[in-house]
């Protein structure tokens, strides 16, 4: 799939394999992403294999910009894939620094953490289930309407507030799931853009974080008495400042909606809203592709699965396509010209990428 | 057959009046669950055992209604497994720790928590293994 996706972006951006100078290729299940190449043509070029939790995707695009601001190259290529078995992530918690016994008692877990978190937060600002439904209603909508996703049936709010409780406020279908998929990106120096295409979408910012003590996190077997913001607050600070502009100039927004909590919670953290506001957006449908917030315009995770390697590419994807016009049935109206991209997850990174035409 | 706890240096006793053996920094003073070799706020490597208090109120929660992946979870797993409940509670000033608690039901942010020693399963060898919780006090 990895080999499907780099195909179908030469193709968008009129360049050959033998014209790309370097790879990033993000993944989490293959030791060894760079097995692509044989696929596309062995040329000799440094390829670079990347796994950085959740935020495999946004380092990869990151790691290949910065790969082009040092110079050294004019194009070159970032690629994620990924294909996971079903049901929640697992592994040995001492690869993550817990002992033993916290995953011997069935506490290494992430769907738990996430519940915990908007369980807390629901409580702290006032958010009820009601509105997690319908995040999860938008976004399969949102889906049904992308070709590519994973989940393109739309439920009724009441099956997914009546679905299994898994973690508590969370329900089955407020979850996103672990699937197979790939994206790739072109990435080329800005002054050459004009070669390939007539509507270039420049990369303004990225900016990748890791959690600081007191933030509430993943895979924490305890946490101290004072508290700080997430690794989300502090990437997506970053990469506003690097863009030289606020949440309010943008026009299309992609969020880790690793649960529907998820995307609530992220909704705030990188600035489109204050805490506690979401409720009254989701219910004046704000988050919806006509709304003055759009989220998950592809359906995001809860819709495309997550397969970590490729998630964050998948939304630069969809990104390019809403700037440029091409989105189809589920295209933002009003010509966006900013777009944002958010990464989240374990063990307490984040990613942001700001692009706009 | 024997009682034996989950693991080493994770509670002082096996008897009714246990705590948790937290680890707290002699340079900056936090304290962590368990203990560990380095602080994670200073540079510092000298960590001394610092026993926690029994008591505390509950922080933030939810339930485990399905059964973890196994391995790494040991516990009770297909028609044997019993949803249970998750949270932080915290430790008067010193830390707040992740914990199961022993029941999914009734659970309220900042109801008062107690630990408690429980018998979790039989190992290979034939020995209960125990490991802590927390339950509210009602």
């Amino acid at each position: 799939m990895g080999a499907i996706a780099i195909r179908k972006a030469l193709a968008d951006a009129g360049v050959e394999w033998r014209d790309i100078q370097f790879g990033f290729a993000g993944s989490y299940e293959i030791d060894n992403p760079d097995a692509v190449v044989a696929l596309m043509g062995l040329t000799g070029i440094p390829f670079t294999n990347v796994y950085n939790g959740c935020a495999t995707a946004g380092s990869v695009l990151a790691l290949a910009a910065d790969a082009i601001r040092l110079g050294d190259y004019d194009l070159g290529i970032a690629v994620g894939m990924d294909k996971h078995l079903p049901g929640a992530f697992s592994a040995d918690p001492r690869l993550y620094a817990c002992p033993s016994w916290y995953g011997e008692l069935g506490q290494f877990l992430t769907p738990k953490f996430f519940g915990m978190k908007i369980n807390k937060y629901m409580h702290d600002h006032g958010i009820t289930s009601p509105t997690l439904a319908r995040v999860v209603a938008k976004n399969l909508r949102n889906g049904a309407l992308n070709p590519n996703a994973f989940r393109r049936k739309p439920l009724a709010e009441e099956e997914i507030l009546g679905s299994r409780m898994l973690n508590y406020p969370l329900t089955q279908y407020m979850f996103c799931s672990p699937d197979e998929g790939a994206a790739a990106v072109i990435v080329c120096r800005a002054d050459r853009a004009h070669r390939y295409t007539d509507k270039p979408i420049y990369l303004r910012a990225s900016a990748v974080r890791t959690r600081r003590l007191g933030a509430f996190e993943v895979h924490s077997p305890w946490l101290p008495i004072e508290e700080t913001v997430g690794p989300t607050v502090d990437a997506s600070r970053a990469a506003f400042e690097k863009a030289g502009i606020g949440p309010e100039d943008v026009d299309v927004i992609q969020l880790q909606d690793t649960d529907a909590g998820a995307e609530v919670i992220h909704l705030a953290e990188n600035g489109f809203c204050a805490d506690g506001d979401q409720e009254k957006l989701v219910a004046d449908g704000e988050l919806e592709i006509g709304g003055r917030l759009p989220v998950n315009t592809d359906g995001g995770l809860i819709a495309n699965g997550e397969p970590i390697g490729a998630s964050g590419l998948r939304q630069i994807h969809e990104v390019v396509l809403q700037l440029r016009g091409q989105a189809g049935d589920r295209q933002v109206p009003g010509d966006p010209k900013v777009g944002y991209t958010q990464l989240y997850g374990a063990p307490g990174v984040a990613g942001v990428s700001i692009l706009s035409l | 057959m024997a009682r034996i706890p989950i693991a080493e240096g994770l509670f002082t006793s096996m008897s009714d009046d246990a705590r948790l053996i937290g680890g707290r920094c002699t340079a900056c003073e936090i304290v962590t669950f368990p203990i560990q070799g380095s602080c994670p706020r200073c540079p510092s490597t000298d960590m001394t055992e610092h026993p926690l208090p029994r008591h505390g109120r509950l922080w933030a929660w939810t339930t485990q209604e399905f059964p973890p992946p196994s391995p790494p979870y040991l516990g009770p797993k297909g028609d044997a497994f019993v949803p249970y409940g998750v949270g932080y509670v915290q430790l008067g000033d010193d830390v707040r720790i992740e914990t199961r608690i022993t029941t999914a039901e009734g659970l309220k942010i900042g109801m008062e928590m107690e630990l408690v020693l429980v018998p979790s399963w039989t190992d290979k060898d034939g020995n209960e293994v125990i490991a802590f919780a927390f339950r509210p006090v009602v």
